[in-house]
């Protein structure tokens, strides 16, 4: 894992890292991937992709509305709120909607 | 240097489910801010997404409708991005095996026909809404978090923006054929990414493309890719590149402008959705969906072709819209003829709608008495003149047709004995005119025959007055 990399994550998850954060999770990440990198000595050849690891298929719900949660319920875990709406630090962006 | 330019569209469209994909909560629009919501949508710790199998059902008509197959084994995705109107920091979707894979329909632009091929078509959730606000903040409405999706995505296969516009009324109306969206790019119900780049004529390997999103409408989409197409060729005859971009339409200016510089596609880290099983999806699901298909736009234009001999024009605008479609049928079930309910529809009717903003349903025009003043016209009752205030009469305020016409007295007068007393009357006061005629000019008979028609208030047979006029001149 090269700093780069640390940062491009960092960039992605809208984190801004100190240079000290930065060492240190360069070291650690990639202390993390070597350990993972070991699976690479199994010998998977003729071995299917394990996508899901429950056996079960086609579990599905019928098209039923039920009443949404209380939304006063709700919004006693935001931070700050008003009218109704979860209010955030405004993002210059226009984001991924429906992307 | 002469360019090609290559489009690729990828359609985002809402379905009408009663719940949502993931969690029970309702799926509305209009509801007051975060209340069709639950701790699913919230993505709280520990909730477990269940999958609504309508949602399943939806997409995979809508995706048989475009003549896609349809993947026996499939499973969702995590695609993962941090913005607040996605709550759960990564969105539930489909990535290696959509639901849906290689369709196609077909399109036509001036008179001439093209299949445009479809990638695939997938499920996913919708993310909220995020308004922006003053002072430093956005506001977060996470009612649409989790409204079901289907993404069409084509193949590049488009050549020009009427092309593209083509394609998106086709899907639209396929779509609605199939009565699982509402499809109205005007409320969100379906929306539109574009993929444009320009290639020199005869080169196989595609440009690079930018993504143009904010496309509300379907001219929107047509004008931004015509600004895109000339800002590329400009930039490109200018020795410049084009940079891999996402770019807004502007409908104020027309431009496209540059919203943020292109993440390439493996930064989303996508990888398989472990709370949700596999699906696995028999023949027999896919053909009882197959079977439940209402009959779609393109049949039905071929059989107002071959069985009613109508033009190809005709029976492509009036399967725009299965309203449309439904109130043609409808009309000459009672009774009209089929090229005449399809003038009516097509001129009058069409005309009305677009200068009121209404929708069909929104008028008092029913089939009925479409058919019934239909009917009138042609055995005479009323001239085409008069019909024209029927037909506002009963667009406006409804009731039947031959009603309408003995209440507001405007039954055509096509008894010569009334008529020939205005017509006399008519001459003796124009004598030059009737000299005029008998002198062999042919045009003072128009004349007389529009004042007869001012003084029946335009109630006269033009075709009654004008064999009386030639009879009683002849008098003379």
């Amino acid at each position: 894992m090269k700093e780069q990399d640390i940062q491009h994550v960092a960039k992605l998850s809208k984190l801004s890292l100190s240079q000290d954060d930065l060492h240190q999770f360069t070291s650690q990440l990639t202390d993390i991937v070597h350990m993972v990198e070991r699976l690479n000595e199994v010998d998977t050849e003729g071995v299917a992709v394990t996508a899901n690891v429950v056996h079960d298929i086609n579990v599905m719900r019928e098209d039923v509305a039920v009443k949404g949660t209380d939304r006063d319920l709700l919004m006693t875990n935001v931070p700050e709120h008003e009218d109704g709406f979860i209010k955030v630090p405004v993002i210059i962006d226009n984001g991924e909607a429906g992307a | 240097m002469n360019f090609e330019t290559v489009i690729g569209l990828e359609v985002h469209v809402e379905l009408k489910t009663n719940s949502k994909i993931f969690s029970p909560a309702p799926v509305a629009f209009g509801a007051d801010p975060n209340t069709n919501t639950n701790v699913i949508d919230w993505g709280y710790p520990g909730v477990l997404p269940v999958l609504n199998k309508n949602v399943v059902e939806f997409g995979m008509k809508a995706a048989l409708a475009l003549n896609c197959e349809i993947s026996q084994h499939t499973y969702f995705d995590r695609k993962n991005y941090f913005y607040p109107d996605n709550p759960k920091a990564y969105q539930i979707s489909q990535d290696e095996f959509p639901l849906g894979h290689d369709g196609w329909i077909e399109i036509e632009v001036e008179g001439e026909k093209r299949k445009i091929r479809i990638e695939r078509v997938h499920i996913e959730e919708d993310a909220g809404k995020n308004i922006h606000g003053s002072e430093g903040y956005s506001y977060v409405d996470l009612n649409r978090q989790g409204t079901p999706l289907i993404e069409i995505v084509s193949e590049a296969d488009m050549r020009s923006p009427e092309e593209a516009y083509a394609y998106l009324e086709a899907i639209r109306s396929i779509i609605q054929f199939t009565g699982v969206s509402d499809v109205k790019m005007e409320e969100g119900s379906m929306r539109c990414d574009a993929n444009i780049s320009l290639r020199p004529y005869g080169q196989e390997k595609f440009g690079t493309k930018t993504e143009l999103k904010n496309l509300n409408s379907l001219n929107f989409v047509k004008k931004g890719l015509a600004y895109e197409q000339k800002r590329q060729e400009r930039v490109l005859l200018s020795g410049g590149i084009i940079q891999q971009e996402t770019r807004r339409y502007d409908d104020a200016t027309g431009e496209t402008i540059l919203m943020r510089v292109k993440e390439g596609a493996s930064d989303y880290r996508y990888f398989p959705e472990p709370d949700i099983p596999h699906l696995e999806i028999a023949d027999e699901w896919v053909e009882s969906v197959r079977a439940s298909l209402p009959e779609l736009p393109s049949k039905r234009r071929e059989r107002y072709v071959n069985e009613l001999g109508l033009p190809e024009y005709d029976a492509m605008v009036l399967t725009l819209t299965k309203e449309m479609s439904d109130f043609f049928e409808e009309t000459l079930t009672q009774g009209a003829d089929a090229k005449q309910a399809s003038n009516w529809l097509m001129g009058g009717v069409s005309a009305y709608l677009n200068s009121e903003k209404l929708e069909l349903h929104e008028t008092n025009l029913t089939p009925e008495n479409l058919a019934g003043m239909i009917e009138i016209i042609a055995d005479g009752t009323i001239s085409s003149k008069i019909a024209k205030k029927v037909f506002k009469e009963l667009i406006t305020n409804g009731g039947h047709a031959r009603e309408v016409v003995e209440a507001k007295g405007w039954v055509q007068l096509s008894d010569p004995s009334k008529l020939l007393p205005i017509i006399n009357e008519i001459l003796d006061k124009n004598a030059q005119s009737v000299e005029d005629f008998k002198n062999g000019k042919d045009r003072a008979l128009g004349f007389l025959v529009g004042q007869t028609m001012k003084a029946t208030k335009g109630q006269a047979n033009p075709g009654v007055v004008n064999k009386l006029l030639q009879e009683e001149l002849n008098k003379r």
